[in-house]
């Protein structure tokens, strides 16, 4: 039985589409079989940053009203051979989205993959609620920035009471995943540092990924960031986080503590 | 461009992470929609309508939510006819 991982957060724009893309193809480059599922219903996108937008022939809404096969819908990644995706509706109305169809289609997903990656949408609407219902694991992405933590703080409420495993009186395990973080700035006192957000949140840290120009290239071409460019510093930070929900302990390192030099010098990563 | 102002201007993670504390104390408490100051707003309000007619633009609601202690403040405008009206 595969794991069922959410990519949640709340608020929109803080890295769900592109963690839950670069995730997914992390642990696929590792040799796993993942299935990376858009719930957005009306605003996907993860087909576009997975660059597999102009292949989207069926969608999740088509596999839940029976109009297709769940393996018609599936498309393989071009690249990476155990990499899948199960693209959201565009045109649909998200109130085609019932949970006894999500319930199936999740089964039928965890039977045939190693890891079911469950995008959320924002908000805490019908959507974001649905993609958390059936996880196993729940990653929160925030952005060290109060309005980011706020919803953060909100969601982790959520998964706490809303989901299959709380209603079970269980456990719901939770990750933070720091995106967009950059440490000259939480340095110098004008960001939320990692110790700050993870005080206020108080769910164990998952990994930091550094705000980097290498993300919006890697969505530019429709790439996960970690096929993209796999020796970049968010790359390098993603593949540990990948590594850390397999269940490794791997220590934790705050980007850019290990700048050269050189790089300090011309504000760059000398790699 | 006063190029001190880099150097002298305060931290402002700081003031974040102290809102951020105080605002999700509340938020947290009230999460299951029992917050008592918003509670005690609307009560207090029905308890003075119920003796006078009270006019919107003459109430003043103001609440302070604290780390330690919130206040609530009801500041109303009672005119001499106030129990005839009411």
């Amino acid at each position: 039985m595969g794991k069922v991982v959410v990519v949640t957060s709340g608020k929109g724009g803080v890295g769900k589409t592109t963690s839950s893309a670069a995730l997914g193809a992390a642990l696929a480059q590792n040799g796993e079989k993942v299935v990376v599922v858009d719930f957005d219903v009306g605003l996907r996108n993860l087909d576009l940053v997975m660059g597999a937008e102009r292949r989207v022939v069926y969608d999740l809404v088509n596999v839940i009203q029976g109009e297709a096969k769940l393996s018609q819908a599936l498309i393989r990644d071009k690249r990476l051979e155990t990499l899948y995706l199960l693209p959201a509706s565009q045109t649909r109305d998200k109130d085609n989205l019932t949970p006894e169809g999500v319930e199936k289609v999740i089964a039928a997903l965890q039977s045939a993959f190693d890891w079911v990656i469950c995008d959320s949408p924002a908000g805490i609407e019908r959507g974001a609620t649905l993609a958390m219902r059936h996880a196993d694991i729940a990653i929160v992405v925030t952005n060290p920035e109060v309005s980011s933590v706020r919803d953060s703080d909100r969601i982790i409420g959520l998964l706490d009471s809303k989901t299959l495993k709380a209603e079970n009186g269980e456990r719901m395990e939770k990750h933070l995943l720091l995106t967009r973080y950059d440490p000259i700035r939480a340095e110098r006192g004008d960001m939320l540092k990692v110790d700050d957000v993870l005080e206020i949140l108080s769910i164990p840290l998952m990994g930091i990924i550094p705000e980097s120009a290498d993300v919006l290239r890697a969505s530019n071409v429709g790439s996960p960031v970690t096929l993209a460019d796999n020796r970049s510093a968010p790359a390098l930070a993603y593949f540990d986080a990948a590594r850390r929900l397999k269940g490794e302990a791997l220590p934790i390192t705050i980007p850019g503590e290990k700048r050269s030099f050189l790089g300090k010098i011309f504000g760059r990563k000398a790699a | 461009m006063n190029p001190f102002r880099f150097f002298s201007r305060s931290q402002s993670a700081p003031a974040a992470r102290e809102r951020l504390q105080v605002l999700l104390a509340h938020e947290r408490a009230s999460a299951g929609d029992s917050d008592l100051v918003t509670k005690l707003r609307d009560e207090i309000l029905q308890a003075i309508s119920k003796h006078m007619q009270i006019d919107d633009e003459k109430v003043r609601v103001t609440m302070e939510r604290g780390a330690q202690v919130s206040t609530l403040a009801v500041d109303i405008e009672i005119p001499f006819d106030a129990k005839k009206a009411a």
